[in-house]
């Protein structure tokens, strides 16, 4: 028994410089940022001109929303892999109700002002259909979501016979190309989204709550919080903001092709992870999960200014993940699973 | 206090009743209508063996379900309605077993969780939020950074923050489950101070602990359930600790008496011998020699680090210290093959973790530690198999259509049956039994306790890790662990309450 209590306060004493660390987390691709940023100005001259970092920043504004969506799903605990197809879906079916069926359209002719809220609500749909399977049926949130990812890529590979939309409505391409006081709407709602979201984690009880759901849902339960509705939310809202990344590259790429989207999800679980979101749920903040997205821009950006074949893209943007990875296992001292 | 008066006491509102309460799981009864009346200012004990059905009354009593008839009270008020959680916290808080911690945020935020103090707008004001935590910690005085992760904390201050935050709802009334179950002597102690203390201001208890002594030294009433029904209910001071431990066992409903087995001589050979094992936070120093033909038990309650022995010995732990050695020659540590080819057969304690692969036959389950004999290199001839586990459905008497049925077919005891005939497949000189019994009918627990004996006497040594008495009746000798350590050896013609006693820790208080 005497060596017992001499173990439990041996473990107090090694609680306190975790915890030292584990605030740090937060703000460690911050660092890595700024490597990243002396290593691009030194190895291409053009690269710290304000065009080549807006255009990184625009670059990622749709991966942005996706890993905004992801890291909020994954904090309170659950997954959604079906984000990346309705980046295609959802613009794709609000245009084809516009658009004459002679460039694909479904015919029927809605007017052009219901593309935007059209896509977004179809966004959110696809959200709400994900809830309802995972909460309602009790099925398993990996699966359902993979179902569904499967699902609404045929979908829309379906109603557009596989081919691209290109006459696209204006106000999807006003939103993709227009420039607010000197930086694409893009970039700026892509701050948007990701400000709002901060301060709702960090200041809301309802954005708390994601957290307590994830770290420990019966608990959270037991405090009076409703668990399944906030994760529905959740859900709903991660459908919306895929539906806005959607939007937002329709509107840049000035089309819609089939594959929009496709295989995005990948790079999204990356960005998150390296921005130390956990997927266990409960872990993780929003604007770690940013840096993860400008980590992997920048890094992106570097690359091409170096003239690095594209063909290295992959096996490099993976071995960063693995790096992340490892260097978190480092950091916080604890198995992952 | 409010003024209603309960017509059969004078003593005012109790500050909790459960009156007629009846629950049932399926075809299992977890509460047959039972009641419990836990008078104000008093710290009364809720004991029981497991099964009891004390967990599901304290699921009720704290709103987390509804029972299926019969009603709650508190302060001498109807309960509220199960959706308002707010107004259960403030009528009554628990300390479970299992921490209502989340581990990812700070103790300030725990403690003021889906209620977080808020500034300007409805924006939450985090220094106001840490300053109220470290107000509520400090009334309570509970010496804890409000800044620090939870998943930092020791359990003692885990459960010191729960306290805390249950008081600072205005709760007066506390379940504490089994706090003492993952504390040491002096925590222990100075638990038992603060509800001392807590008590004198007005607090109300339901101490729930399997540890008789606590009860006796903390608790002014007590009642005791089993098998699902209330049995008494009496003030501490007019009851025996004999008498407590007769009603919690009630009249003996033993199968057996001991074993068949001619007594051992002490001229037997030593099969299996632990010298010194050790796993830190489980267990320390552990000694013990099982003969040839010997049945040892070993007993104690979940936190005495009895399994966690068992599981050292078989290899699914790696020990901190300490040996192993079966028939003098010793086997490497936390290996679990190393441990099979030195002749140890093993019963792990849970049969659908680490027993069985439920969606395979009986024939794959049973051959699994020797599949490399079943055929010529790694190949497994189905023949032989199907003729190996034909032969020992038959010997344990498993009831079943056939060597190929999928063993998530079977009833308990019979996959418990397959289970022991996995641990007998390579015919062990050290047969290592945890819980062998555990959930199975009584028909399948005398075929699985006569397998005990017969393996024995063919000149096993059996070391048996179990809490059943019927179990421990079948063993030569009894070592009772407490707390990591063994307190004491039974020899064989104990009686029931000495055991339970020992098991319980009574005579040994945990505080010193």
């Amino acid at each position: 028994m005497v060596t017992e209590t001499s173990t439990r306060a041996t473990g107090v004493a090694a609680a306190r410089p975790k915890l030292a660390i584990a605030r740090l987390r937060d703000f460690a691709l911050v660092p890595a940022i700024i490597v990243l940023l002396v290593v691009g100005a030194l190895v291409a001259p053009a690269f710290l001109s304000t065009g080549n970092l807006i255009n990184v920043l625009q670059q990622q504004t749709e991966l942005g929303l996706l890993v905004l969506a992801e890291a909020l799903i994954l904090v309170s605990g659950k997954i959604d892999l079906s984000l990346e197809s309705t980046v295609g879906f959802a613009p794709a079916l609000a245009i084809a109700l516009i658009i004459p069926k002679a460039s694909h359209g479904l015919g029927l002719g809605l007017p052009e002002w219901t593309g935007i809220p059209v896509c977004l609500l179809i966004g959110a749909l696809v959200g709400l259909f994900n809830g309802f399977l995972i909460l309602k049926l009790r099925l398993s949130g990996f699966v359902v979501t993979l179902g569904v990812l499967i699902v609404v890529r045929g979908l829309q590979l379906g109603f557009t016979t596989g081919q691209n939309l290109f006459d696209l409505p204006l106000s999807f391409t006003y939103l993709g190309t227009a420039e607010w006081l000197g930086l694409p709407a893009s970039v700026w709602i892509f701050a948007a989204a990701f400000a709002v979201g901060i301060v709702a984690l960090g200041y809301f009880r309802q954005g708390r709550s994601l957290y307590a759901i994830g770290g420990n849902s019966d608990a959270a339960r037991a405090a009076g919080i409703r668990t399944d509705r906030v994760i529905w939310t959740v859900l709903v809202i991660g459908g919306l903001l895929a539906a806005l990344a959607g939007l937002l590259m329709a509107g840049r790429l000035g089309s819609v092709a089939a594959s929009q989207g496709q295989n995005m999800i990948f790079t999204v679980f990356a960005a998150a992870v390296i921005g130390g979101v956990s997927l266990n749920g409960g872990k993780g903040t929003l604007f770690g999960a940013l840096c993860g997205v400008l980590v992997l821009g920048l890094v992106q950006n570097i690359l091409t200014l170096a003239h690095v074949s594209s063909y290295w893209y992959q096996a490099i943007n993976g071995a960063i993940i693995l790096v992340a990875l490892m260097l978190s296992r480092i950091t916080s001292g604890k198995a992952q699973d | 206090m409010s003024a209603v008066t309960d017509t059969s006491s004078a003593a005012g509102s109790p500050a909790a009743e459960a009156r007629q309460i009846s629950k049932r799981y399926g075809k299992t009864v977890a509460l047959n209508e039972v009641g419990i009346r836990i008078a104000d200012g008093e710290s009364h004990a809720l004991v029981g063996r497991n099964g009891a059905g004390k967990s599901t009354l304290v699921s009720i009593l704290t709103g987390l379900q509804p029972p299926d008839s019969g009603e709650v009270s508190f302060g001498g008020e109807a309960a509220p309605a199960l959706a308002d959680r707010d107004a259960w916290r403030r009528r009554v808080a628990c300390v479970y077993q299992k921490s209502t911690i989340i581990p990812t945020l700070t103790v300030a935020e725990n403690l003021f969780i889906n209620r977080q103090a808020l500034g300007t707008g409805s924006l939450i004001s985090w220094p106001k939020l840490r300053r109220r935590a470290a107000d509520v910690l400090g009334e309570f005085g509970v010496d804890v950074d409000p800044a620090r992760a939870a998943e930092d904390l020791t359990v003692e201050q885990r459960q010191l923050v729960e306290i805390a935050r249950a008081l600072s709802f205005g709760a007066r009334f506390i379940i504490l489950d089994e706090p003492t179950a993952q504390l040491d002597g002096p925590a222990i102690e100075r638990l038992f101070e603060r509800m001392r203390s807590l008590q004198d201001s007005g607090v109300t208890f339901l101490f729930i602990s399997h540890h008789l002594q606590e009860i006796f030294e903390i608790c002014q009433a007590v009642t005791v359930f089993r098998d699902a029904r209330h049995i008494l209910t009496s003030p501490v001071a007019a009851l025996s600790k004999d008498g407590l431990v007769e009603a919690m066992t009630g009249e003996a409903t033993g199968l057996r008496d001991g074993n068949t087995r001619p007594a051992m001589t002490d001229q037997a050979p030593v099969v299996l011998d632990v010298d010194g094992l050790g796993v830190a936070g489980a267990f320390d120093d552990v000694n013990l020699q099982v003969r040839q033909g010997e049945v040892v038990g070993v007993a104690g309650s979940a936190s005495s680090g009895k399994v966690a022995l068992a599981e050292a010995i078989v290899g699914l732990r790696k020990p901190d210290s300490g040996s192993v050695q079966v028939t003098g020659r010793p086997v490497r540590a936390g290996s679990v093959p190393a441990a099979l080819a030195a002749g140890i057969g093993f019963v792990p304690q849970d049969r659908h973790k680490e027993g069985l692969v439920a969606d395979l036959s009986i024939a794959e389950n049973a051959t699994m530690p020797i599949a490399h004999r079943l055929g010529r290199f790694g190949s497994i001839s189905p023949r032989r198999r199907r003729e190996l586990a034909n032969g020992m459905i038959t010997s344990l008497a498993i009831k079943a259509d056939g060597p190929d049925q999928l063993v998530s077919g079977l009833s308990g005891g019979n996959q418990q049956k397959v289970v022991m005939a996995r641990a007998l497949s390579n015919e062990p000189d050290a047969l290592v039994l945890i819980d062998p019994t555990a959930g199975v009918d009584v028909r399948s627990k005398q075929t699985l306790l006569d397998v005990v004996d017969q393996t024995a006497e063919r000149g096993t040594a059996v070391l048996m890790i179990s809490d059943e008495l019927d179990d421990l009746r079948t063993c030569d000798r009894v070592l009772v662990m407490f707390h990591g350590t063994v307190i004491r050896e039974v020899r064989s013609g104990w009686t029931d309450n000495e055991l339970v006693s020992a098991i319980e820790g009574i005579g040994e208080s945990s505080g010193d």
